[in-house]
């Protein structure tokens, strides 16, 4: 189908773009990538009245290394991430998700900030921004916000923005020196969202013991979750056979899914519990060899 | 009340200025407003690939961009690649290697993978398969299509050798 009329303003500035929310209210969106929202006008899901275009905003598609993190502005494309040379020095883990995020072609245009702030349930980034403890950076008329991604994804496609607010820059605090990653999804079709998907981040202390652990979880549920059961299990000690079992125990209990006609709950339940295994066991390896 | 504005899109290296409503989709502006029909129209949701055309040197869903938000941009199309007469080389290697039957998704491989090759020029198969992944073709299986895309790529190996 095509799209119900709308109006188009192109925003200059983060401030012309706030202002423009502002003025119209609950009717207008924000357009950035696009890549999901096109879809939803084309079904005609949404009948906004104003599209608020923000792709031609300078100096908001910076990937930028702060010295304790990354700075990455909200129309970085996922492709940026994907071909980062800091993304993946720092996150290699989130270059290797991207390459799970669609196509090509949507790649190139689908941008950091739409998909946090869109919040698909199934979606990588907003999944990769729980495990990492990414600040977002909220601009509005009456200024800027950070919030913490934590507590950012409200439930299916539902965040904490605001009306007049817009998601300006991601930040992403550097991991501990010697850290591991893993990531694993399942998807029908490479490319698809994920029915789930589990990455992990893990460090090793001098011991070879766990000294940090992170999972989070993406397709189980109304928002990405962390698997904060599973992560506590694992600190103080190697990783091995019954450690994994006990974390894939822990996060069928944390997975909150739910049955559609892609897959069952208790399919994606037993897809997230071999997801995290193959995850943390691949975080693990990595921490070993990353620890000195 | 009249949305319509005013753009400027280069398409194939030729200006046109028109007066578009927002709403309009990029397909829809190559193929009606401006009649370049080789831009195909499947999903209209951006899964198929049907509508892949280059946007300033990435290849984009041309049903997922307003051209609206055009307006100064470069478009590449099928119609830019080759003549009826005088095919480019990935079209000759596309008819060589029987890449395609109805024909409906080859506007969209040959630009996805115009947009593939000269960022990759060698690209692996493991790249081709994985950069041609997001077009569906209902006819060939997609065993021919990778065939022909791994012909220019021999053929540029060649070359550089």
């Amino acid at each position: 189908m095509k799209p119900p009329p709308f109006d188009y303003q192109r925003a200059d500035s983060v401030e012309m773009a706030v202002a423009a929310l502002a003025r119209a209210g609950s009717d207008a969106k924000i357009i950035a990538g696009g890549q999901s929202l096109v879809p939803m006008l084309n079904f005609r899901l949404l009948r906004p009245s104003l599209l608020i275009d923000i792709n031609r905003i300078a100096g908001l598609s910076f990937i930028e290394d702060d010295g304790d993190g990354l700075r990455i502005g909200a129309l970085a494309r996922h492709r940026h991430l994907e071909v980062s040379p800091l993304i993946a020095r720092f996150f290699p883990g989130v270059a290797e998700a991207m390459s799970h995020v669609a196509h090509l072609a949507i790649r190139n245009r689908g941008t950091i900030g739409g998909s946090l702030s869109h919040a698909d349930p199934a979606a990588e980034l907003p999944m990769l921004a729980m495990l990492l403890d990414a600040e977002l950076v909220i601009a509005s008329p009456r200024g800027r916000r950070t919030a913490q991604a934590g507590t950012f994804f409200l439930g299916a496609l539902t965040t904490d923005l605001a009306e007049d607010e817009l998601l300006t820059e991601v930040r992403l605090p550097k991991l501990p020196a010697g850290s591991g990653w893993g990531f694993a999804e399942v998807a029908r079709r490479h490319g698809d969202f994920a029915l789930a998907a589990v990455a992990a981040t893990l460090s090793c202390d001098g011991d070879g013991a766990v000294a940090t652990a992170r999972i989070a979880m993406t397709g189980v549920g109304d928002t990405p979750l962390r698997a904060r059961e599973a992560e506590a299990l694992l600190l103080g000690r190697a990783v091995g056979p019954s450690g994994l079992a006990a974390v894939a125990e822990a996060v069928r209990t944390a997975a909150a899914p739910a049955t559609d006609l892609h897959a069952s709950a208790d399919y994606r339940r037993h897809l997230v519990s071999v997801l995290a295994q193959r995850a943390v066991a691949a975080a693990w390896q990595r921490a070993q060899e990353a620890s000195p | 009340m009249s949305l319509a504005r005013p753009v400027k899109i280069t398409v194939n290296g030729t200006l046109y200025e028109r007066v578009v409503e927002p709403r309009l989709l990029l397909v829809d502006f190559l193929r009606h407003t401006l009649g370049l029909t080789g831009t195909h129209v499947g999903c209209e949701h951006g899964v198929c690939g049907a509508c892949t055309v280059i946007v300033d040197s990435d290849s984009m869903r041309a049903c997922l961009l307003f051209a609206v938000q055009l307006d100064g941009c470069h478009v590449e199309t099928v119609e830019g690649l080759g003549s009826l007469k005088v095919l480019s080389a990935l079209q000759e290697a596309f008819h060589e290697h029987h890449a395609l039957q109805c024909g409906f998704c080859t506007p969209g491989m040959l630009m996805t993978t115009v947009d593939l090759l000269r960022k990759r020029p060698l690209a692996s198969d493991a790249e081709i398969r994985d950069g041609l992944s997001g077009n569906l073709c209902r006819c060939t299986g997609y065993q021919h299509i990778v065939d022909a895309v791994r012909a220019v790529v021999a053929k540029q190996r060649e070359t550089d050798a």
